[in-house]
């Protein structure tokens, strides 16, 4: 008897064989669409701000399909020489690296200059992922210190350049991959204690730069001059937003120059100003539709290593948002996290979308590869 | 059975997963949600508090600078002062057209292109609250003539600031230093909420080594401003943490009668208290008039600063380094008793010559014909080289290093200003690492007097004056005597623990009754100067060749006066007894240090000891 092979609806089809993800694309999409908005208001109303921008989402949405077309099976295999690769680039960068506003974070390539660190945002849960799917769950306390260096060496080494915000975001991608792979609570508490106990160390290796945005994210009013004046500028922005907002444009902080970097970190205020508590609600309820999507492809894999990596991947895409919303709205400390797919700059919009791809990939070869491929 | 355990494994490891992607979305919803609470929080709640403070920012934070501390000598007199000033500054988000205005205020004041300029540069730095300057100092007739249209220029505005003034002018320009603007590059490493409405910083001597003290921390306060900008009330003033005041332990007076000393000779002159290493007197001659620094002097005026052959900005005392010369003598002497290579009877015949064992090559004494049979007492008051040459070469350079080293020599001072240099005390280890060389024997003979590699500092030389003042305690020279520190502050130049030279007493007194006989004996090199001493004055004199020069303006001059004479140097402590001051006088070319050196020391050492 002959079955009949499963035949994809055909509307769908050509996106299947592109292997995108349809609901995520069209989350994406709406998000650079609010960010082309923002940006124009919060970059001086200038259009090439925003072309610029449409430009290099344009580049990454490339990057991603590009990456969508690679199965699982072999970002799996490529996971351990990627993430040595970005290990043995952080340590260059600290050999040959460029410096620039007193941080070395950049290798020059000759014709780019690139940022080691960003690929370790992806080749980390990669890596730990690789590491522990091929372990039983829960891993023992072997694997997990194993997999506790592995994420330790690359956070310090970015954490040394000085860059604390990628090291946390770097730090919490890989432990998001050891919380998936369902890592004993009790565990998980000694850790946090341990963690909580060796922060007096961490803060005697910080910058001056460093402890001043701690201190002053504790009470940002003790110095209205200095470091503070970001966090109440920003809360002024916000605040003065009220409900409805002050109409696109109209955001009398961020145009006066009372908001720092309003197109980058601060992009969130611009955005509260202007469109109210209403446009911040939207604004998150475009990253819950987004990360419900991406949640959806977490549940649906098969084998360990999709679901580790998917599940960190997810998770991390929500710490990026919640880290730099929690610092413009002022209930974090500032580090430069730009908030994802909003704020100007290609660097980090590249990243994230690679990611997607990642997440596309996983969704897009589990579902309708096999019946194509096998036999 | 295989395939069950595995299928149940399946299983469990499922819903552990399971179990964790709930925990995550549950972890999402419940920080979402604190997000949602806290922008209700903010755009809800306190929405008519921030909608009041956005009204164009109504409410205004000006920065209030802190009034710098002032610079006071031991006896009060103060050194670097404050005066009030009128300045012209402009509010950025006030004026509306910027260029319009610039144009009209350069007719009404008759600004330069300079200072436009520099307002520019300043613009550029500053974000929303900051008032930038246009010029810092107007005079009554500005004053008057700007009050009058002040309507006109909606966002500029007279402010009452405090700056500068250093009422000795160049007695005190190289050790207190003085404040100029802050440069852009300075700028990159302030802290902001210190330095806003600052607009000066130190820039050398004390004001720049105590900056952060001096400048204490920037206090503000919140205006109400109406919608022109102009101040209505003061709503709320945290005030500014003022400077803190420095108490030096120099003596104008003393640094004035050295001045005056040095006159008509390039040079220096530095006078330290040996128990404390407190300085007493540091002139650097010639120097400066800091005063125009303050404002931003003129390129014309810097620039015949800057290439005046005699290097008046230099400041010799910490950055002039000079060999030594016979002034290591006393120091050579106390090296070779500590190794054993001479004893204080032992005789050395000096012919006016050396000659190293198998080699024809002869050094010279500077005495022609010899000083015939010398001991160390004789050795020192006479200045004999070939005693000097013999005995280093029983010590060996190595040896040499090592206790010069002791004293300070190619080694920094570790003085409270910035910028000081080391000098050098060779060894052979350091010529093979810095000329790639070996060290020869002959090269021993040339540092055993103070010359060829050896380089030290004025600031060297009355420190290391001071150790052996000391018997061999060490200090380390300060300028700052005492300060009244907030509690949190940590001592900005604590003091380095250094080991002390074991001297033994009947060392030390053989060396230093040869330095009085340097002074007071008739055979002595400084005997012009005992007349009218009513105490013994230890002291060794030294002429440094200028065979290598270092600075070529100098050298050019030397050539136009074809005079390529020596640099006379003069150490010394007094009362030879229970020394109270050391002091080291070097005055470039001028020949012998006995008759030129010598006085200018004494003159110093008098007034001080008369003093008290």
């Amino acid at each position: 008897m002959e079955i009949p092979l499963y035949e994809p609806k055909s509307s769908h089809s050509w996106l299947q064989r592109l292997h995108i993800d349809l609901p995520l694309l069209f989350g994406l999409l709406l998000l650079s669409c609010v960010a082309f908005v923002v940006l124009f208001s919060a970059g001086g109303q200038k259009i090439d701000i925003v072309l610029r921008q449409a430009g290099r989402l344009g580049l990454a949405t490339g990057i991603m399909v590009a990456i969508a077309q690679i199965h699982p099976r072999h970002i799996r295999l490529y996971s351990p020489p990627l993430y040595l690769l970005g290990v043995v680039l952080l340590a260059a960068v600290h050999i040959f690296g460029e410096t620039s506003l007193g941080a070395t974070r950049w290798l020059n390539l000759g014709v780019v200059r690139f940022q080691p660190s960003e690929m370790v945002k992806l080749t980390m849960p990669m890596m730990i992922a690789w590491f522990l799917a091929s372990q039983p769950m829960p891993p023992t306390l072997r694997h997990v210190s194993v997999a506790g260096i592995l994420i330790i060496v690359p956070a310090l080494l970015i954490a040394k350049q000085p860059d604390l915000g990628t090291a946390f975001l770097v730090f919490t991608s890989g432990w998001a991959v050891l919380f998936l792979s369902g890592l004993s609570w009790t565990t998980i508490l000694v850790l946090a204690v341990l963690g909580g106990s060796l922060l007096p160390v961490l803060w005697h290796f910080m910058h001056g730069y460093q402890r001043d945005r701690v201190l002053m994210f504790l009470n940002p009013e003790s110095d209205p001059l200095g470091r503070g004046y970001h966090i109440i500028q920003s809360k002024i922005a916000i605040g003065s937003g009220g409900v409805f907002g002050k109409g696109w444009l109209n955001g009398s902080q961020s145009h006066l120059d009372f908001l720092p970097e309003p197109s980058t970190d601060f992009v969130f205020a611009v955005l509260a100003e202007e469109f109210g508590l209403l446009g911040c609600l939207g604004l998150l309820a475009i990253y819950l539709f987004i990360l419900a999507r991406c949640f959806y492809i977490v549940v649906q894999t098969q084998d360990k290593y999709s679901r580790l990596l998917s599940g960190a991947l997810t998770l991390t895409f929500f710490v990026y948002v919640f880290v730099n919303t929690g610092m413009v709205i002022g209930i974090l400390p500032v580090v430069g996290v730009p908030l994802p797919l909003i704020s100007y700059g290609g660097t980090s919009m590249v990243t994230l979308l690679a990611g997607f791809g990642m997440l596309m990939s996983i969704q897009t070869h589990r579902k309708f590869q096999p019946p194509l491929e096998s036999q | 059975m295989n395939l069950d355990l595995n299928e149940t494994d399946h299983f469990r490891e499922n819903k552990v997963f399971i179990n964790r992607i709930v925990a995550c979305v549950l972890f999402i919803n419940i920080a979402t949600l604190g997000l949602v609470v806290r922008l209700v929080y903010l755009q809800v709640v306190g929405h008519a508090h921030y909608s009041n403070l956005a009204q164009d920012n109504r409410v205004k934070i000006s920065p209030l600078p802190p009034t710098r501390g002032m610079i006071i000598d031991r006896n009060g007199d103060v050194l670097a002062n404050n005066f009030p000033t009128y300045s012209l500054e402009v509010f950025l988000d006030q004026v509306a057209d910027l260029d319009a205005t610039l144009t009209e205020l350069k007719k009404l004041l008759n600004l330069s292109e300079d200072e436009i300029d520099r307002f520019n540069t300043l613009r550029r730095r500053h974000k929303g609250f900051a008032a930038i300057p246009l010029r810092l100092q107007l005079s009554e007739e500005e004053i008057a003539l700007f009050s009058v249209r002040m309507p006109h220029f909606p966002g500029v505005e007279i402010q009452r600031r405090m700056l500068r003034t250093y009422p000795y002018g160049e007695l005190t320009a190289h050790v207190v230093g003085y404040v100029g603007r802050i440069s852009e590059a300075e700028l990159q490493n302030l802290d902001p909420s210190v330095y806003s409405g600052t607009y000066h910083i130190g820039k050398s001597g004390v004001e720049k080594a105590y900056e952060e003290l001096l400048h204490g921390k920037a206090g503000y306060q919140e205006v109400e401003t109406n919608v022109q900008g102009r101040p209505i009330s003061v709503l709320g003033q945290t005030d500014p943490q003022p400077g803190t005041d420095l108490y030096l332990s120099l003596d104008i007076g003393l640094q004035k009668t050295a001045k005056d000393a040095l006159r008509g000779y390039s040079g220096a002159l530095v006078a330290i208290e040996p128990s404390s290493g407190h300085i007493l007197a540091m002139v650097s001659n010639p120097s400066f008039d800091p005063n125009p620094f303050i404002q931003g002097i003129s390129r014309t005026q810097f620039e015949s600063l800057q290439n005046s052959p005699d290097r008046p900005l230099y400041d010799r005392v910490l950055r002039g380094i000079y060999p030594p010369g016979s002034t290591v003598k006393p120091f050579m002497a106390l090296a070779g008793l500590e190794y054993g290579q001479i004893t204080v009877g032992r005789r050395v015949n000096c012919p006016g010559f050396f000659r190293l064992p198998g080699s024809d090559h002869s050094y010279r004494d500077w005495k022609s014909g010899g000083h015939g049979g010398v001991d160390l007492r004789l050795a020192i008051t006479q200045s004999c080289d070939v005693y000097f040459y013999q005995l280093a070469l029983r010590l060996g350079i190595d040896r040499m290093n090592h206790y010069m080293r002791r004293f300070g020599f190619g080694e920094k001072t570790g003085i409270d200003i910035d910028g000081e240099k080391a000098g050098i005390y060779p060894s052979s280890e350091w010529k093979l690492k810095t000329r790639k060389q070996a060290w020869f024997p002959g090269e021993t003979l040339i540092a055993g007097i103070g010359q060829g590699y050896v380089q030290a500092t004025p600031l060297q030389m009355a420190r290391a004056m001071a150790i052996l003042a000391n018997k061999g305690k060490v200090v380390e020279p300060r300028v700052v005597d005492h300060m009244q520190v907030p509690a949190d502050t940590e001592e900005p130049f604590p003091l380095h623990k250094s080991e002390d030279i074991p001297i033994p007493p009947g060392d030390w007194r053989a060396v230093v009754d040869a330095m009085i006989d340097v002074v007071h004996s008739p055979r002595g090199t400084a005997k012009g100067i005992a007349g009218g001493l009513t105490y013994h004055i230890a002291g060794k004199t030294g002429t440094a060749q200028v065979f290598s020069v270092r600075q070529d303006q100098v050298y050019k001059r030397m050539k136009v006066t074809a005079k390529l004479k020596d640099h006379a140097w003069f150490v010394a402590f007094a009362p030879a007894e229970s020394p109270r001051i050391a002091i080291a006088v070097i005055a470039e070319n001028g020949g012998h240090g006995g008759s030129i050196a010598a006085p200018m020391a004494k003159a110093v050492i008098q007034q001080y000891l008369k003093g008290r």
